[in-house]
């Protein structure tokens, strides 16, 4: 069901949360806050790389019920920052 | 063993037959060998390609056309910027070929003469047809050279072994990129030598895995990798079922080869081989450890050192693989020589790494360090110990990004006063493992 009362308190828990999930599933040596919510998380920014995505759209299937798919149109902005990619889960989840 | 001097370019039994599906619709080896006339009609003779199509079809489209005009495709392990100086200091003036050019090249003008396709061209068995790049042990890349002829007769025995022979119309979709050797032989190359089609796309996520299957006619194969199966596995959704599943590029456990077979309603064939020799071997690893040579192949062992020869290999080739020959025509694999590693498919080895990172302005000393960590559950990334006393994390980091493929980029950078080498310089194994464990005692 996509969550159609976003508070911007539960949108910083949400953020946080999944900066947490991600330092564990591509196994970051640094804390979540250390993430900065609108650098990219390709390249100079967080420096991930594709390798990671699949590793973080896995857990994010898990954890939110969500699917990621290439061919949805806005597939590279949704990992554009952890930002964006905290309100596409927020829009998208299922559990 | 063969005076074949000439092969085609497809074995397609008719024009009309299906040599790809590009979003649902066919392309004939008709409209393949039309375009790859157009698209060769557009490049200079003896000149050398970068084919970096990210669509297998315009892939194929490049790599014909670069054969029918004599051209030569250059296939290096990685595309930083570091890798496309050494090119062009190998290759001078090479020609890129993307997606972009693909379709412009489509809509050149087209001489009359090549108007009308009525037969498949035939190509020298001994054209260069490709340079394939290994990292090689120094800081450039290898090159090694492929023949037509070479190409052609391993990429058959292996769509004999895949059973792509058998009259059915297979269609091969593959995860991993065409110009990977792997990619580039399994998907493209077996698929085009065998009759059968391809499939332009490169699913990604496990949900794109499963539509492409769906979209697919049957009978069809899925041409991936331990790292793609891996998380296909994990992520719980339901696949379609395939004909054949085959893997390459990291030995695959029994644990997951089962577990795939049963998932995807198949069984799971992987392919041994490296760019030096190409493929060599085919196992199953539900059933046997054991891997069978392909027929014509030889291994002899002389020391601990194993060379192939026969079949498509035109001169012996030395194999750095730990092999051991169980029985006539087959063997078990022990391991990659130490200074190779792989990182989710990809190969580089130690020390075209180091060499990578010591050319980095403002380092004194560095040496890369790969985890012992062998489930397939987590991927494992390099550590690199460096002494760089002007330069922090984020610069270093730049500076690689430049030189290295992404995969292989360090993570963690662990910053010392100096590498515990030993009087004649050499690094001991043995100090990088206590090094490491010093570090981790303090974080």
């Amino acid at each position: 069901m996509p969550n159609q009362n976003q508070t911007p308190a539960t949108d910083d828990t949400l953020l946080i949360e999944i900066a947490e999930l991600i330092v564990t599933a591509v196994n970051l040596e640094i804390p979540p806050t250390d993430i900065e919510p609108d650098a990219p998380l390709f390249g100079e920014g967080l420096g991930l790389d594709s390798i990671d995505i699949l590793e973080i759209s896995l857990v994010l299937s898990k954890q939110y019920g969500i699917q990621l798919r290439s061919d949805s149109n806005d597939n590279i902005s949704i990992f554009g920052s952890l930002r964006s990619l905290t309100a596409h889960v927020a829009e998208h989840r299922t559990k | 063993m063969s005076t074949t001097t000439h092969f085609p370019l497809i074995t397609h039994s008719s024009l009309d037959a299906a040599v790809a599906y590009r979003n649902g619709s066919v392309i004939t080896a008709r409209q393949f060998l039309h375009g790859a006339h157009k698209v060769a009609s557009t490049l200079p003779e003896k000149r050398y390609i970068l084919n970096t199509c990210q669509d297998r079809y315009h892939f194929a489209l490049g790599f014909a056309a670069t054969l029918i005009a004599d051209c030569i495709s250059l296939m290096p392990s990685s595309l930083t910027t570091e890798t496309l100086r050494s090119l062009q200091r190998l290759a001078p003036n090479y020609i890129t070929l993307d997606d972009d050019d693909i379709n412009k090249r489509l809509q050149a003008d087209t001489p009359p003469h090549q108007q009308e396709i009525t037969k498949v061209p035939q190509v020298k068995a001994a054209q260069l047809a490709a340079w394939v790049f290994t990292s090689g042990s120094t800081g450039s890349p290898v090159p090694h050279p492929k023949r037509w002829g070479s190409l052609v007769k391993n990429v058959r025995i292996e769509g004999k072994r895949l059973g792509l022979q058998d009259g059915a119309n297979h269609t091969i979709i593959g995860t991993v990129p065409p110009q990977h050797m792997y990619g580039f032989e399994s998907t493209v190359l077996v698929a085009l030598q065998s009759g059968n089609a391809f499939d332009a796309g490169r699913p990604f996520y496990p949900v794109d895995i499963h539509n492409t299957i769906t979209a697919t006619p049957q009978p069809r194969l899925l041409v991936t990798t331990p790292y793609h199966l891996h998380s296909l596995l994990a992520s719980e959704i339901e696949v379609a079922a395939v004909n054949l599943i085959v893997s390459a590029t990291a030995p695959l456990s029994k644990e997951l080869a089962v577990e795939a077979e049963g998932r995807l309603q198949s069984h799971l064939l992987e392919i041994y081989g490296c760019t030096e020799t190409g493929q060599l071997a085919t196992r199953r690893p539900a059933e046997s450890a054991e891997w069978q040579l392909f027929d014509g192949i030889q291994l002899t062992m002389e020391g601990d050192k194993v060379t192939a020869s026969g079949g498509h290999i035109d001169q012996p080739i030395t194999i750095s693989d730990r092999l051991e020959i169980t029985r006539h025509n087959h063997f078990l694999l022990h391991g990659r020589s130490e200074d190779m590693i792989n990182i989710a498919g990809k190969r580089s080895s130690l020390s075209y790494l180091n060499h990578q990172a010591i050319a980095v302005e403002g380092v004194e000393d560095a040496a890369f360090f790969m985890p012992n960590n062998k489930t397939e559950k987590q991927i494992s990334r390099l550590t690199l110990f460096v002494v760089a006393p002007t330069l922090d994390s984020r610069s270093l980091m730049r500076a690689l990004r430049d030189r290295i493929d992404p995969v292989f980029l360090p993570r963690p950078i662990i910053f010392i006063d100096a590498l515990p080498r030993s009087k004649t310089g050499k690094l001991p194994q043995a100090a990088l493992i206590a090094l490491v464990e010093a570090n981790a005692e303090k974080s």
